[in-house]
């Protein structure tokens, strides 16, 4: 009998915990649950790590390095450490975990309702009811694409795509397609149709610009030598704000290529400001892209400065010389408006970040937004916690190779809850 | 005696804006306010707006004084120039926000500031409200704010304060931003 027939055969007694998902957060805490000697469940609507499954997009790779690919005592072992993982590598990494952990999975297994009963979780899902003494809700940070509530008012003639729906530029109709959002995505998104031949606009609200490349090192290499993925939530001067932060203006490619606005430019994507508003079948964009990439332009310096400051003062100064990026180009005037008819604008592609899928988690742990409220993981219900969220416990909170210690974190705050 | 030194002071008291974010964060509803202004219509071009009374904090409030602005049009238009054109009241409320930012944000991050001036342009191509040419807007075709500041600081950090000042300000988001206006008559 294996570990979870040996659980689900003692169905009636009480799980001291129930792991929601089984995705990186979910095995990586349930790893550790295990050698805490803690009887647990891992349950998962699909497979493990199925959201990736689910990715349709061609040429999706991570953002970090293989060799960052790291989960609890199990790291990349492959030939390309410098190199950036496809989804199904992901997903077959994750699988390996799995099996090297052995997680007590219970596969398609879709949660329905987590409520609390006097002092006991009940948990009900499509294979059956359950009770434990703790929750760790590893669902997904990325469960749900968040579209603004201005994609209502599009005219019917544009269709409208989400990163999850979003294949490839063959799946595009004819037209200008209008990417909206200046994270990773949205970047590479606007990248690959200019380059498959599409017309493309990319309205830039706030983001965050960094080189793939610095001084020698990958710049997420950077980030974890300097402490900077370390920086803990409760040091950090605007948490609300610093966990809506898009993700990193990179991509994750052998050649190791800049993927900047100067470099969509380059190409002659169109830079517009943030879209704004719709009106009469025309897109009103913000006046305030300047400022943006003026912002971006100086925390990136800050960032690059504080890399310097490391080299000199714990590599002794030895690195490849300090190099510098030029300051995002906008033209003199972009444009604030465009009529989706005149423009042929006949798609529109929101990489407007993602939120986590919760309707099934009955509990009052959400603000007045829809939020989960918590504190680095641990909800304000006494047993609830959390896995994966952005920022939750560090910089490095939604990574997988910064999973582990938030995983650790989260276990002993757990345990000592149960041992009380 | 054994007081802290004060290294420096912009003179804003930021300590009292940090209280309202608190506040603000704990009791949504007080952070709802409401600016007006009252104008009369004078003679020719020449109006006369006042401001006095505002919503906040969950009640009533009033400025020390009225505050009374003339606005007309220039002699070339064949106004009396009594005061400044509607337009270029515009960019004084800009100048102002923007710089009120740059002080505020300078008194946060603890940098002394010893001058802040700025030059603003904004074109306009006088055929959009004429009704000569459709295809030309009615407002600024740009606007141009040009900061010289002083301050104890590098380039970059007074380009940060530029930078976030803009980014919390009222008053470039109203003009960069869509905003809906209702104009109701004898309502």
């Amino acid at each position: 009998m294996n570990q979870v027939e040996n659980i689900a055969a003692q169905h009636s007694s009480i799980l001291d915990v129930c792991v929601i998902g089984a995705g990186h957060s979910g095995l990586a805490v349930s790893h550790l649950l295990s050698k805490q000697g803690l009887r647990h469940l891992v349950m998962e609507r699909g497979d493990v790590a199925q959201a990736w499954r689910d990715r349709k997009w061609d040429s999706l790779r991570l953002l970090t390095t293989n060799q960052q690919t790291r989960l609890p005592e199990f790291a990349y072992k492959g030939s390309d450490p410098h190199g950036f993982m496809k989804a199904a590598e992901l997903v077959a990494f994750l699988e390996g975990f799995a099996q090297h952990s052995q997680t007590p999975l219970l596969t398609n297994t879709k949660v329905t309702k987590v409520r609390k009963d006097g002092e006991l979780y009940s948990i009900s899902s499509t294979k059956g009811d359950w009770q434990a003494r703790a929750v760790i809700v590893a669902s997904g940070a990325c469960a749900r694409p968040k579209v603004p509530a201005i994609s209502r008012e599009f005219p019917a003639s544009v269709t409208q795509l989400t990163p999850l729906e979003y294949r490839s530029p063959a799946q595009i109709q004819e037209g200008r397609v209008l990417v909206v959002g200046a994270s990773a995505t949205g970047l590479q998104f606007a990248d690959e149709l200019k380059r498959a031949g599409r017309d493309v606009t990319l309205a830039v609200g706030e983001h965050v610009r960094m080189p793939r490349n610095y001084r020698g090192r990958d710049i997420t290499e950077w980030l974890s030598l300097t402490g900077i993925y370390d920086q803990r939530y409760n040091e950090i001067d605007d948490i609300a704000r610093g966990r809506n932060i898009p993700s990193p203006q990179l991509v994750g490619n052998a050649h190791k290529a800049i993927l900047d606005l100067n470099s969509l430019t380059d190409i002659d994507v169109q830079l517009t400001g943030r879209l704004m508003g719709i009106n009469n079948g025309v897109a009103q964009f913000s006046g305030s892209l300047k400022n943006v990439c003026m912002l971006a332009d100086l925390k990136m310096r800050r960032l690059l400065g504080s890399i310097d400051d490391y080299i000199d003062a714990k590599l002794q100064g030895k690195a490849p010389p300090a190099e510098t990026f030029a300051d995002t180009r906008i033209s003199d005037s972009p444009a604030t408006t465009l009529c989706f008819a005149r423009n042929a604008i006949n798609t529109v592609i929101w990489a407007t970040g993602y939120r986590p899928d919760l309707p099934w988690l009955e509990l009052p742990v959400f603000d007045h937004k829809g939020q989960v409220k918590h504190d680095g993981g641990v909800a304000p219900e006494p047993g609830l916690y959390f896995m994966g969220l952005p920022l939750m416990r560090r910089r490095k909170s939604s990574y997988i190779m910064g999973v582990e210690d938030d995983a650790r974190d989260i276990t002993n705050h757990l345990a000592s809850y149960l041992a009380n | 005696m054994n007081n802290v030194t004060v290294d420096f002071t912009n003179g804003v008291n930021v300590e009292a804006l940090l209280g309202a974010r608190e506040a603000f964060t704990a009791a949504p509803e007080a952070a709802q306010f409401v600016w007006r202004a009252q104008s009369t219509w004078k003679k020719g071009t020449h109006t006369q707006t006042s401001v006095q009374k505002f919503f906040g904090l969950g009640q009533e409030q009033s400025h020390r004084q009225v505050f009374s602005y003339d606005t007309d049009h220039p002699e070339i238009f064949a106004s009396e120039d009594i005061g400044s054109t509607p337009t270029e009241m515009v960019l004084v409320g800009l100048a102002g926000c923007l710089t009120a930012g740059i002080a505020t944000v300078a008194e946060h991050r603890k940098i002394q500031l010893h001058s802040v001036t700025a030059a603003i342009e904004a074109p306009i191509n006088l055929q959009g409200i004429l009704g000569v040419d459709s295809d030309i807007r009615n407002g600024f075709s740009s606007i141009t704010v040009k900061y010289t500041i002083d301050a104890d600081a590098s380039e970059d950090e007074i380009a940060a304060l530029v930078a976030q000042s803009q980014k919390r300000s009222a008053v470039f988001d109203t003009i960069t931003n869509p905003t809906n206006v209702h104009v109701l008559v004898n309502s």
